[in-house]
């Protein structure tokens, strides 16, 4: 790859958690059965009038401030005109030569490398419906529940220079999305979608090369993974002498490969024009103002308070922080605990890998902050030890149930009785020589597998620093 | 500004319109005329007059996200002329 160049630039629509559509009062619930939340005005109906959701353009607004862009102080909405039955008006109400914002900008590490992102612009607009096609593509059905809920566009200048970098963007935009609330960026749910460009160019240029725009890509990976297979296709291509397309291509996500969508033969001109319908927007500073002081701390603010706070390592303060609930969680316990490095490694240990095993998010889950406090509070005070901690957690998660409890169930409570761990030491002493003669002998690794057998005799529940202690006393004085 | 007949078949084949040569011919004279009445407005000075993009002397007309009932699903579908499973079932469209 060194003598071409990567240029990467997204295009992300995001759905906007308003209770109600862009342009009229039906609900937005996902799942509901088909055309069940539509009414004349989404569906086109003729003698309907829009009227702007108040919530959508501040939400609109609060997304856009949160990606650092200036809010100009007029706006309006303009119809893209296209006929394609997932729009019962034969247009979109979008936004085109005054969107709501402009010029942001989102920073991102990779690699350890910090970069900024140019935001081109945020614009405002109603999602289209669904359509389903028949098995054998003889004809399609149309559900317009989904018309007219409300989007945010996020289009990135081409600053991304690899697939890596795009799919780091969008990890920290979902980050910041969820952060300010304003939508709950389910990918699944079709609540974040994107498209993106490629191109690539001799490395060090100041032209673009021809791009490709790649769309259909569901997840994260896949957008990484397609873009991969596209940055392969005209490295192919151009390496060869040969020439690029211009052209949009779907992402097979089971073959892995892109395909060129059938080209329509003339280009797109949907002849936008300002929409007669809708009167202007006029933001004014005030407004912006009390948007702004709406906003919470973002995820690089709360990462140096961690650090500033708690002494987190920048790593630990990053990963904790990427995900809102989570440091919301943290907080919760910490607002009771003093070790934020423990509290923090539990966080990215145990509770990590059972979220990413059931698939979900903290604030989905059973756990609350009180299960995880009660937990630390146990091990600290040697009731239990920290792989019982592990085994207790397992239980806490799938039932909900509070760790004393489970402890207390289940037997579970730590042996910290000198005698009755003496005991099992003496057992272990007379029934492994071998190991015994081992360490005996200098072989100071031998002493470990005696530890595991006591651990193992009291069913993990000898207290651990008791027992090796109580083992050298015993291997060391009958040396003589 | 001149339009051509190829920009009347554009915009017609845009707007899904079949168009005869004959009409195409005359809808390209019709809008030559309309187009040149209006181009009498090039001979004011505009430079201080801000474009206007609405004609309504309003701004900021919003509703709140309070939601309200739907339309029943049976009056949805009433005028459809083909249902299957709830929803409106159109000619193949596949992109």
């Amino acid at each position: 790859m060194s003598q071409y160049e990567t240029v990467i630039g997204l295009e992300v629509h995001v759905e906007l958690a308003t209770k109600t559509k862009i342009f009229c009062s039906c609900p937005t619930d996902f799942g509901s059965a088909p055309n069940t939340n539509v009414c004349p005005v989404c569906l086109a109906m003729p003698g309907t009038l829009p009227v702007l959701n108040k919530k959508a353009v501040e939400y609109a607004i609060k997304a856009a401030l949160a990606l650092n862009c200036p809010i100009p102080s007029y706006a309006k909405f303009d119809r893209k005109n296209y006929f394609y039955p997932d729009l019962p008006k034969a247009y979109q109400i979008s936004q085109y030569d005054l969107p709501l914002a402009v010029n942001g900008y989102l920073e991102i590490e990779c690699d350890g490398v910090k970069r900024r992102i140019g935001i081109n612009r945020v614009h405002l607009e109603e999602d289209a419906g669904k359509l389903v096609h028949s098995e054998f593509g003889d004809y399609s059905l149309a559900d317009y529940n989904r018309g007219g809920v409300p989007l945010i566009e996020i289009v990135t200048e081409p600053d991304l220079r690899s697939p890596v970098e795009a799919k780091a963007f969008l990890e920290k935009l979902k980050s910041i999305m969820l952060y300010t609330g304003v939508s709950d960026v389910k990918m699944e749910e079709g609540s974040l979608r994107c498209d993106a460009n490629i191109s690539l160019r001799p490395a060090g240029a100041d032209y673009f090369g021809v791009r490709t725009e790649i769309k259909n890509m569901n997840s994260f990976r896949a957008v990484q993974r397609g873009l991969e297979y596209e940055e392969q296709r005209h490295l192919e291509i151009l390496s060869a002498g040969g020439e690029l397309v211009q052209e949009t291509r779907r992402w097979d996500e089971d073959k892995g490969v892109t395909y060129a969508m059938r080209s329509k033969e003339e280009a797109e001109d949907y002849r936008y024009f300002p929409d007669p319908d809708l009167v202007p927007v006029i933001v004014d500073e005030a407004w912006v103002e009390e948007i702004r002081k709406s906003l919470p701390e973002m995820p690089e603010e709360r990462r140096q308070r961690y650090m500033a706070e708690w002494g987190l390592s920048s790593y630990d303060a990053e990963v904790i922080t990427a995900s809102k609930a989570m440091a919301d969680f943290f907080e919760a316990v910490m607002a009771d605990y003093h070790d934020a490095k423990t509290a923090a490694n539990w966080m990215m240990g145990e509770i990590a890998k059972h979220l990413n095993a059931a698939g979900i998010e903290i604030n989905e889950s059973r756990l609350t902050p009180a299960h995880l406090l009660e937990l630390l509070k146990l091990v600290d005070e040697g009731t239990i030890s920290g792989k019982i901690a592990k085994t207790v957690f397992a239980e806490v998660f799938a039932s909900g149930k509070m760790p004393a409890e489970i402890v207390k169930e289940k037997g579970l409570v730590q042996i910290t009785d000198e005698d009755a761990i003496a005991a099992i030491v003496d057992r272990v002493i007379k029934e492994n020589p071998k190991p015994v003669t081992d360490y005996r002998e200098g072989k100071a690794k031998a002493l470990g597998f005696l530890v595991g057998q006591v651990m193992k005799l009291s069913r993990g529940k000898a207290n651990p620093e008791l027992a090796n202690r109580l083992l050298r006393e015993r291997l060391d004085s009958q040396q003589d | 500004m001149k339009i051509t007949q190829e920009e009347v078949a554009h915009v017609a084949m845009l707007a899904r319109l079949e168009l005869s040569a004959k009409e195409k011919e005359e809808i390209a004279g019709q809008l030559n005329d309309i187009l040149e009445y209006v181009d009498k407005l090039n001979r004011l000075d505009t430079t201080d007059v801000p474009p206007t993009m609405h004609v309504l002397p309003l701004v900021n007309v919003f509703r709140e996200d309070e939601p309200r009932p739907c339309l029943p699903r049976e009056e949805v579908l009433a005028n459809a002329p083909e249902v299957e499973d709830g929803m409106f079932r159109i000619p193949p469209v596949i992109e």
